[in-house]
């Protein structure tokens, strides 16, 4: 299975055609590579990707009461290797809280294959967007803070990969 | 056509009440809302009736609402633009509370949601035409003079607001959302035309004549 990588705002240049052909858009260029191409560029983190970051929250099966997924894929910078283990921290205005409350966030864990799912309740719009918060933060790694933004407030999923560099 | 005329003026100001009252009756029932704290939903239909203000504004001044002297409805205009400028207020601080370092983004243009530079360009707009307004008189402005800077600023205001607006997924609902838009866009356009605002000339119309 092709894995496809990409950010919002790389998504937005490509088109929505590049998801189906599993195509990897960089970030620097703006030219399609084919993923599997050396030199992966490092997932830059995204404007207001920090905002309402509380700093270590905890690993949790879930977060509140659950029912909607957040998943994505933690991969080296150059060769794309999958990175397991590593701490995503999540959070977002749901319905059962604001993005700044302690119960909106939690983390959790990749598995070998550098993919990470964790279940957490409905996120609704805030500010006008309907859209969840990552970070990458626990050093090994540059820091990375994502801010992707769901197509409609209804979707019950919502992706982010990242693509990290040595700190 | 007497018919008409009777039935005109509260026809018009009928129309203007459903094209206010509907977006934000609409708003108040949206699901959206169980899952917001009081200050933000206070800061989210300041937002909504600004809107509706800046719809006003126009009809005020075009002179269109019927049964509204050309002065009354020149004296409604100021005070509704202050209305305009605290509502605007009351929307940004309290979308501060709610989330300040997604208000102080907006602020600083460095915010990633596309509406937020032309709300904050819109509120510069409003609080400049506001701030002028109050010292028309103590700086001597002419009336050419204020018009040259109220119509770019008014045109800024009306094209900010909009595009604010219809950029943002929240509690306001598709249809009277677009629709309060286009009626704000349309009677801005009327009120332009309809006054030759980019003719130069010392009265436009009677009142001012009289004023003068």
């Amino acid at each position: 299975m092709t894995t496809v990588v990409f950010t919002r705002r790389n998504l937005l240049a490509a088109g929505g055609s590049v998801l189906a052909t599993g195509l990897l858009a960089t970030g620097a260029s703006g030219v399609l590579l084919p993923a599997r191409a050396s030199g992966l560029a490092p997932t830059e983190s995204m404007s207001g990707g920090a905002n309402n970051y509380r700093k270590g929250a905890a690993i949790v099966e879930r977060i509140g009461k659950g029912g909607f997924w957040m998943s994505g894929t933690v991969r080296r910078a150059g060769d794309g290797a999958p990175l397991a283990g590593q701490r995503i921290q999540i959070w977002a205005h749901t319905v059962e809280g604001r993005e700044h409350e302690p119960q909106s966030h939690g983390a959790t864990l990749t598995d070998k294959d550098g993919r990470f799912r964790l279940e957490m309740p409905q996120i609704i719009p805030i500010f006008g967007q309907p859209h969840g918060h990552l970070a990458y933060d626990s050093g090994e790694f540059k820091t990375v803070f994502l801010r992707p933004v769901m197509r409609s407030a209804k979707e019950t999923s919502l992706e982010a990969h990242f693509v990290l560099q040595p700190a | 056509m007497t018919r008409w005329r009777s039935a005109r003026a509260p026809l018009i100001w009928g129309a203007l009440g459903l094209a206010i009252g509907v977006p934000v009756a609409l708003a108040a029932a949206s699901e959206q809302l169980a899952w917001r704290d009081p200050v933000y939903i206070i800061a989210g239909f300041a937002g909504i009736i600004a809107l509706g203000l800046v719809l006003v504004q126009p009809l005020l001044i075009g002179g269109y609402l019927p049964r509204l002297s050309a002065y009354r409805g020149r004296r409604a205009h100021h005070w509704i633009g202050g209305a305009l400028a605290v509502a605007i207020l009351i929307h940004v601080a309290g979308l501060w509370i709610t989330s300040p370092p997604d208000m102080v983004d907006a602020l600083t243009f460095s915010s990633p949601t596309p509406f937020s530079p032309f709300g904050v360009i819109a509120m510069w707009a409003i609080f400049a035409v506001a701030f002028l307004a109050l010292l028309r008189r103590r700086l001597g402005l002419r009336p050419r003079t204020w018009r040259i800077i109220h119509i770019p600023l008014a045109i800024v205001i009306v094209a900010g607001s909009v595009v604010h607006c219809l950029l943002i997924e929240g509690t306001m609902e598709t249809i009277s959302k677009v629709a309060l838009c286009a009626l704000v866009l349309a009677a801005a356009v009327k009120v332009m035309i309809d006054l030759q605002v980019w003719r130069k000339r010392q009265a436009p119309r009677g009142e001012n004549v009289a004023r003068q």
